[in-house]
């Protein structure tokens, strides 16, 4: 891992740099803001789409309504934002020769690949927080109040979902030298999960799998057992990044 | 081919900063280095020659980690590249023919990610930031965001990042590709000013930088070594006896005689004309050296200039890579630029 903490640094510098952390934190923190709102409102903006010529009936808005449409939010456009966060990490700097400067310096390849992965994850990780912290703050305004820590840990578990969708990509762009390719077969994954979630025995297991645990904690309510899907969902970003490091340690740049 | 061995040149009293043997790569059908031995002594100044598609860049890529060898082995500094250990590359200082960087970088931003990636750090690291960007005139433009630099400064950048950490080896693919004269100038002074503290390869189509710089030289040739060496042996080991008359001008008629009577010399080999200079290989320098004069005398012209030309490396070079590498000078006596994807 020579070079993990300069690539590390590197790689933050160029998430802010290129503005990529602060349009998607800022996107998250909208999303965050608007899932209490949307709950909170979309009875009433149904209504009045309605012109009073239709009876339309909707429960009135829960809190249980505001958590489900974050989480429900932050996975459709998270997965987006990871899969393009990841699609040209290491494709691109192939294609481009960067990779060759760098790692004609004492950098090791593992370290290369490690510090790209965990800057996403990382900016994920602050997306997903910003996220949470604002559709906190306005589910306690419009609803009821949430205990913080199983909101923390809600927003922890949409981001590792995620992570492992950034992982899969990442693994697309160590394996291809386009990014395009790289993003096709982070959609490609995305459908797979589809697929496999279908199967009762195999979704708690999925990333997709996480959302209702996220729910239940987000809401304050027993999460059940989350360590087999947890470590389900790690086991697959490890597995990710290290195919990504067994193909990318004997590559030619 | 046959590698020709010329110079007496004592062995290296140390082992070598790099050494090959056997070292091949093939892409597909394709031979581009074909079981090239290569010896580079510590503290010298190496040129690497060669017409495009010789395995100069095939070489140097091996050499840095870039490119995995299908045969054979190549070793810097006593350990084989093959292991890609950081340790060998801390060693070692890389400036690629067409250097790439991050464009939303500043250029003392890039420096300094290469000097923390070789272990500088605080003081130490500024400092030789600083003046890595003085020495190749980019002073002003280390907070310019490289996207902005021309190519010119991103070839001067290259340099800077490459000899940043004060390498014992350090690898050049065509430096003063885009570089403008006084770039070119300056970049040939750093090189000659390494000299003896640390080991310079040099690949470069610009052959007159070569004989300037370098104390020895290889030449590739379709992957193959022709040849390798002190460069002085090289030049006398290789280059053929000639001369050179420059005719007082207005003398038309007597000039074209003198060229006759040249030309039906026993010693001639060779007489050119070009831009009013009558340039004579010969076989014999003795015999030509004592009859030339003598015979412009009865020819009547009044001479310029007549010297025992100095053999080039150009002529070096077309002797061992055969007339075909005719094509790959220009009238510069340049190697025409490799082509994209050329190895």
């Amino acid at each position: 891992m020579t070079g993990f903490a300069t690539l590390l640094r590197k790689e933050f510098l160029e998430q802010w740099r290129t503005l990529r952390l602060p349009v998607i934190g800022a996107v998250f923190f909208l999303i965050g803001l608007g899932s209490p709102l949307l709950a909170r409102f979309t009875p009433e903006l149904v209504k009045s789409l309605g012109g009073g010529q239709i009876q339309i009936v909707i429960p009135p808005p829960t809190t249980p309504d505001a958590v489900d449409q974050l989480i429900k939010n932050v996975s459709q456009f998270g997965i987006l934002v990871a899969v393009l966060l990841a699609m040209g990490s290491v494709a691109t700097e192939k294609e481009r020769g960067t990779a060759a400067l760098i790692l004609t310096k004492p950098a090791g390849r593992g370290a290369f690949l490690v510090s790209k992965l965990v800057a996403i994850a990382g900016t994920l990780l602050i997306a997903t927080v910003l996220a949470a912290a604002a559709a906190w703050f306005y589910t306690v305004v419009l609803f009821e109040a949430l205990p913080v820590a199983g909101f923390a840990a809600s927003a922890v578990l949409q981001w590792l979902g995620l992570v492992v969708f950034a992982a899969i990509t990442f693994l697309g762009s160590t394996l291809t030298r386009s990014a395009l390719a790289a993003a096709g077969i982070g959609v490609v994954a995305l459908i797979v999960v589809g697929i496999l979630s279908a199967f009762p025995s195999v979704a708690p297991y999925l990333p997709v799998g996480l959302g209702a645990p996220a729910r239940a904690l987000a809401l304050g309510q027993p999460a059940g057992d989350i360590a087999g899907p947890l470590l389900a969902n790690v086991g697959l970003i490890a597995a990710a990044l290290g195919l990504s490091w067994l193909s990318f340690r004997r590559q030619e740049l | 081919m046959t590698v020709v061995a010329f110079g007496a040149a004592p062995a290296p009293a140390t082992e070598p900063a790099i050494t090959t043997r056997g070292l091949t790569k093939r892409f597909g059908s394709v031979i581009a280095l074909d079981a090239l031995d290569l010896d580079v002594p510590k503290g010298s100044i190496f040129g690497l020659l060669g017409p495009n598609g010789a395995g100069k860049t095939t070489t140097i890529r091996i050499l840095t980690g870039l490119a995995r060898a299908t045969a054979g082995s190549a070793q810097v500094a006593g350990v084989d590249v093959a292991d890609d250990r950081p340790e060998v590359r801390r060693r070692m200082g890389y400036l690629d023919q067409d250097p790439r960087f991050y464009g939303w970088m500043k250029g003392r931003e890039l420096l300094e990610l290469v000097g923390r990636l070789a272990g500088l750090r605080g003081e130490a690291l500024r400092g030789r930031v600083a003046a890595s960007l003085r020495r190749t005139g980019l002073g002003d433009a280390g907070e310019r965001r490289i996207g902005t630099y021309s190519g010119g400064m991103r070839q001067r950048l290259g340099i800077a990042q490459a000899v940043l950490h004060e390498p014992e080896l350090l690898i050049l693919d065509e430096p003063v590709s885009s570089l403008d004269p006084e770039g070119r100038r300056d970049l040939l002074a750093l090189i000659e000013g390494l000299r003896g503290s640390a080991t310079v390869v040099v690949s470069t189509h610009v052959l007159a930088d070569v004989e300037r710089i370098c104390d020895r030289v290889a030449i590739l040739d379709r992957g193959r070594l022709v040849t390798e060496g002190p460069l002085a042996d090289l030049l006398a080991a290789h280059a053929r006896p000639m001369f050179e008359l420059v005719p007082a001008p207005g003398q038309d008629a007597a000039a074209a005689a003198l060229v006759e009577r040249l030309r039906g010399a026993e010693w001639e080999k060779g007489v050119d004309v070009a831009a009013g200079t009558i340039r004579v290989t010969v076989t014999d320098a003795a015999a030509a050296a004592r009859e030339i004069l003598p015979l412009v005398v009865s020819s009547g012209v009044v001479l310029v200039s007549f010297e025992q030309a100095r053999p080039t490396l150009e002529d070096v070079f077309l002797e061992l890579v055969g007339p075909a590498a005719a094509d790959e000078i220009d009238g510069r006596g340049f190697l025409r630029p490799r082509e994209a994807g050329d190895r």
